[in-house]
Order: C-alpha cells, then sequence, then structure tokens
C-alpha cells in the first residue's frame, strides 16, 4: 500500500491533471491555429508548405459572393443580437421574478429547448409554417426577414440564459429598498435593475451576434433566392474540399472574436473592480 | 358598459402581462405552432404544391383524413430505420468520450488555483465564440492526407488499431469515416460537456472530502464515493447536451463523415432539400423529435432544478 502511494502521491495526481489540462487545451486550440498557418501558405494544394504569402486575403477583396454574404450576415447579426437581448431579458425577467403563472413549466420548457434541439427540426418546422403563413396571406417572402425570424428563436434562448444567471445572482433586497424609497417599478428597472445587470446584457448581445454571424442550418433552410449568408458561402464551399479562402476569412474571424472577446472582458473586469470600490466606498460613509 | 373594459385594460397594462406575455406569444407563434404545422404535413396527403387540410367539412361534415402511410414506410424501410440506430450510437459515443475527456479536465479546472480559473474558464470559452463551422472545417485539412494529425496519428502507427477497429477505411485514411465522424463531434462539442461540470464541481464543499480523508478514505475512493455522485446534476446536464444536438447533427457529418456515417439530419436534409418531399421530411423530424423527448425532458427537469437551486 505504501509502496503504491509513492508513485500516485499528490505530486503524481499534479503532474496529471497538469497535463491533462494541457492535452485539453491543444485539442481545443489546434485546429484554430492550423487554420490560421494555412492562410499564409502560398500554395494552392492544401496541406503542402510552399511559402509565406498575402494572396488569399488580397483575392478576398474581390471575392464578390463572399463580401455580399458578409454584408448580409452582419445586418443580420445585429439585427437578431438586439431582439435576441430584448426578447431573452423579458423572458428572464418572467422567469425569476414570476414564480407563477398559467403554463409557466410550458414556457420554461419552450425557452430552454432551442439550446440543444437539432437545428435541422427547428429550420424545417419554422419554414413550413412560415410557408403555410405565406401561402396565406402572401407574405413573408424567404430571404433576410426570414433568417433573422429563425436565428432569433436561437438567440433569445442563449440571451435567456445568460441573463437569468445574472438575476438570480442579484441581491432582491436592492431592488426592494427602491421601492420602499417610492421608485416605481419601471424606475426600478431603469435605475436600478438595468445598471446591475448591464454587463450580462452586453455578453448576451455578443453571444448572439456570433451565434448569428455563424450559423448554417437554419440559414439554409430559410434563405430565399438572393440572400446567401457568410457561412452558406463558406459552407458550400468547405463542402468541396479545402479552399485557401475559407482560411483566409477564418483568420480574419478568429482575429476580430479574440480582440472583441479580450477588450470586452477587460472593459467587464474593470467595471466590477469599479463597482466593488464604489461599494466599499458606500459601505464606509 | 365601460367597467370591463376598463378592467381589461388596466389587466394589459400591468407590466406582468407585458413581460410574460410578449416571449410567451412569440414562442408559441414560432416555436409551438411550427411543430404542430410539421406534425399535420407529416400526415397529409399531398396535392400538388401543396397539401390537403387534415381536416375537411365534406357535405356537411367534419372529415378527418390522415395519412400514415409516411410512418408506416419509416418502419419497414431498412435503411431509416438504421439511420435512426446508428445515429443514436454515434450521438451516444460521442457523449461517453466528452465525459471520459471532459470530466477530468473540469475537474483539475476546478482544483486549479483560484487565481488561475478565470483564464482556464476563458480559454475553454474562447473557441465557443470562433465560428464553429470554420472549426469543424480545420479538421477536414488535419486529417486528409499530409495534414498534422493524420501524419501523426500514421508516425505512431494508430492507424493499424483505427483499422482493426474498422473506424477507418484503409491505412493511413482518416477522412468521411466513422474515427473523423466522432472526432468531430466530440471536438465540437466537448465545452458543453466541459463548463456545466466545471459548474458543478467548483462550487463542491471541498470540506468534505477532508472529512472522508480523516475518517481513513484514500483520495481515490473519497473522489468515487463524494465528488462523483455530487457531481451528478452537471454530468446530467452536459450529457444531455451533447447528446441531444449529435442526435440530429448536420453539418458535422457532411463535412467530415462519409458514406458508411449514417445521420438522421443528414437524411432528412436530403428528403427536403434533393427529394423535395416535404412529408417524408416532417415524419423523419417527427420521429426525430419522439427520440430526443425523454432525454430534453430530464434536461428541462435539471435546468429548472439547477436555477432553483441558485436561489
Amino acid at each position: 500500500m505504501s509502496g503504491a502511494k509513492t508513485w500516485f502521491g499528490p505530486g503524481f495526481a499534479r503532474g496529471f491533471g497538469k497535463a491533462w489540462l494541457a492535452a485539453g487545451y491543444v485539442f481545443l486550440y489546434l485546429p484554430i491555429i492550423a487554420l490560421v498557418i494555412y492562410s499564409f501558405n502560398d500554395s494552392r494544394i492544401p496541406n503542402r508548405w510552399s511559402g509565406f504569402t498575402f494572396k488569399w486575403y488580397v483575392a478576398l477583396t474581390t471575392d464578390r459572393e463572399m463580401l455580399a454574404g458578409l454584408w448580409l450576415s452582419l445586418r443580420i447579426a445585429f439585427f437578431t443580437a438586439c431582439a435576441s437581448v430584448i426578447l431573452g431579458t423579458l423572458a428572464a425577467f418572467a422567469l425569476v421574478k414570476y414564480k407563477r403563472f398559467t403554463g409557466r413549466t410550458l414556457f420554461s420548457g419552450f425557452v430552454s429547448a432551442p439550446l440543444v434541439m437539432p437545428e435541422v427540426i427547428i429550420g424545417l418546422s419554422l419554414l413550413l409554417m412560415l410557408v403555410s403563413v405565406q401561402r396565406a396571406i402572401g407574405f413573408p417572402e424567404r430571404g433576410m426577414l426570414t433568417i433573422w425570424l429563425g436565428h432569433l428563436l436561437l438567440g433569445m434562448a442563449y440571451a435567456t440564459v445568460v441573463v437569468q444567471a445574472r438575476l438570480l445572482d442579484l441581491n432582491p433586497q436592492l431592488e426592494e429598498a427602491a421601492m420602499d424609497l417610492g421608485a416605481r417599478p419601471w424606475q426600478v428597472f431603469a435605475l436600478v435593475t438595468l445598471p446591475m445587470i448591464s454587463q450580462s446584457l452586453l455578453s448576451a448581445w455578443l453571444l448572439t451576434f456570433t451565434l448569428s454571424l455563424d450559423d448554417v442550418v437554419l440559414s439554409a433552410f430559410l434563405s430565399g433566392p438572393g440572400a446567401t449568408t457568410m457561412p452558406l458561402v463558406i459552407f458550400s464551399r468547405a463542402r468541396l474540399g479545402l479552399n485557401p479562402s475559407v482560411n483566409a476569412v477564418a483568420t480574419l474571424i478568429v482575429l476580430i472574436v479574440s480582440i472583441g472577446v479580450v477588450v470586452a472582458s477587460l472593459a467587464i473586469a474593470r467595471a466590477e473592480r469599479r463597482r466593488a470600490l464604489d461599494i466599499a466606498a458606500a459601505a464606509r460613509t | 358598459m365601460m367597467r370591463p373594459l376598463q378592467t381589461c385594460w388596466n389587466w394589459l397594462r400591468r407590466g406582468r402581462t407585458a413581460v410574460i406575455g410578449l416571449p410567451y406569444l412569440w414562442l408559441l407563434a414560432f416555436f409551438l405552432l411550427p411543430f404542430l404545422i410539421v406534425l399535420k404535413i407529416s400526415v397529409s396527403e399531398s396535392e400538388g404544391v401543396g397539401f390537403k387540410d387534415v381536416l375537411v367539412v365534406k357535405q356537411g361534415l367534419l372529415q378527418l383524413s390522415v395519412k400514415f402511410s409516411n410512418y408506416v414506410f419509416l418502419t419497414q424501410d431498412d435503411l431509416y430505420f438504421k439511420t435512426f440506430v446508428s445515429s443514436i450510437k454515434y450521438a451516444a459515443v460521442t457523449t461517453l468520450l466528452c465525459l471520459a475527456i471532459g470530466y477530468p479536465f473540469a475537474y483539475f479546472m476546478a482544483r486549479a488555483k483560484a487565481t488561475l480559473q478565470p483564464a482556464l474558464l476563458m480559454l475553454v470559452m474562447l473557441p465557443f465564440w470562433t465560428s464553429f463551422l470554420l472549426r469543424v472545417y480545420a479538421w477536414k485539412g488535419l486529417l486528409t492526407e499530409h495534414g498534422w494529425v493524420a501524419e501523426l496519428l500514421t508516425a505512431l502507427r494508430i492507424d493499424h488499431l483505427l483499422l482493426s477497429a474498422e473506424l477507418i477505411p484503409a491505412l493511413g485514411r482518416y477522412m468521411n469515416s466513422p474515427f473523423s465522424l466522432v472526432l468531430g463531434m466530440v471536438y465540437t462539442y466537448l465545452p458543453f460537456m466541459i463548463l456545466p461540470l466545471y459548474g458543478n464541481l467548483a462550487k463542491m464543499d471541498l470540506r468534505l472530502l477532508e472529512a472522508a480523508s480523516d475518517l481513513g478514505a484514500t483520495p481515490w475512493v473519497g473522489f468515487w464515493t463524494i465528488t462523483v455522485p455530487l457531481s451528478k446534476a452537471g454530468i446530467i446536464a452536459g450529457s444531455m447536451l451533447v447528446f441531444i444536438p449529435c442526435v440530429g447533427e448536420f453539418v458535422i457529418p457532411e463535412l467530415l463523415g462519409g458514406p458508411q456515417t449514417l445521420m438522421i439530419g443528414r437524411v432528412l436534409w436530403d428528403e427536403f432539400f434533393s427529394n423535395n418531399d416535404w412529408p417524408m421530411a416532417s415524419t423523419v423530424a417527427i420521429v426525430m423529435i419522439l427520440l430526443i423527448i425523454v432525454p430534453l425532458a430530464i434536461f428541462n427537469r435539471y435546468q429548472a432544478q439547477a436555477q432553483e437551486a441558485r436561489r
């Protein structure tokens, strides 16, 4: 027994833990690193390194299809993120503040189901409904609007989870105190609750924006002629094989997202620190 | 006369009605209603470009004309049955592998230095923010001829092992095989396993382990009798978050899978886009929903319990 302990001691466990974490992170990041490196590969033949080049990036500037897709995707993502945060915040409020209302179980099920529901099911069912509606009243045409509706369904679920987590962490006494001091409910929301959940609203916005920017399946079902989003362009090229233009787009996305996430998290950390200082100052006086 | 109207208006004006009603109506219209339409189309007769109504008033009588032939066809056709079984098999294997890799990962994360943990967590979430499609595409590059991972696996002679398990078609060829499909799914869904497990394990009261150790339990026994049972909620949430979307996955089988790897999401896609058979696609969707409804209910229950526990 003591012999076993010498090799399976705390030192071994710590080393094993570190190695496991390191291997896990290599697994998670290896594909991203490979994408970035091969975007600078001079050779047209994939996986054969033949020199450093920027030519795939230059080619992107004249890639009409990709640029049009990007512009459409950015617009859809913007509107999806804004609408998802509004609906998600309402749904989160309904679930956190009201413990009893008719059909609450059903409601909470509906809210979280799109998180795991296979996208082919959501896409198909939404499309079939929209087609029925269109046959009946001649609206909506398949295109940007219908893609937005699909993304909103998914985005709302994610936004609800993010905002709900923050609302559950809030101290209800702060809102009660504001009520006691005579604030109207909407004043409590605007002056007390909103500033406290603003960071979660920001992260929900960013999350739903990136989700929408990335979605293939819903967009494929709900898009119409002339409404090809960037992921659809990438997907149709990726299906055919390796394509250096996809690597170049990927590198740009990775770059933008990393900068965005780092800046946002630094801003959030700073705001947290300032709030902690404010609270400490308020406690002293 | 005005009184009921006034009450009604007051009810509508109340914040509560708007806060609950708006998202509720939205979900009823865009989440529940579409499913009912899919259900209807799956049992309706197609009629030119449209579908006959399931309920028809004929000669003053309400008639219900339901056609189950799609469902009957689904049970008789061998290919569909095989596809459903193999989708569940691949999803289950993916879930188990994610758990095997993700549990130790989340455990070591949760037991790392407290100052390091936010950075470790952020590093798990960061790939999640970058495009899922592009990360799946990246594996294509890593696994085709001369790809980094392909070279490494061949050098380590792991391809012999994979070939003997019939997971790859030939030595040194990894793409479009069950191996590449499961690898892609494990890679994509691993963060979904790690995050709930980490959230659960990080909250655990470590004094319980000290108590166990004081009572003579070895760390190994303490781990299996205390840590694992306490993290049950995390295990279930993570497994459902991996299993359910994997059953209907389309993008990963399309990019990394091959002719051998039958997945139901791809069949639905082909029925819809290639065969234009909307009733059949709807039938496949309904059966898929039936397959995931139980895991979905379990997931929702644990989700709700987790919310209550935070209170």
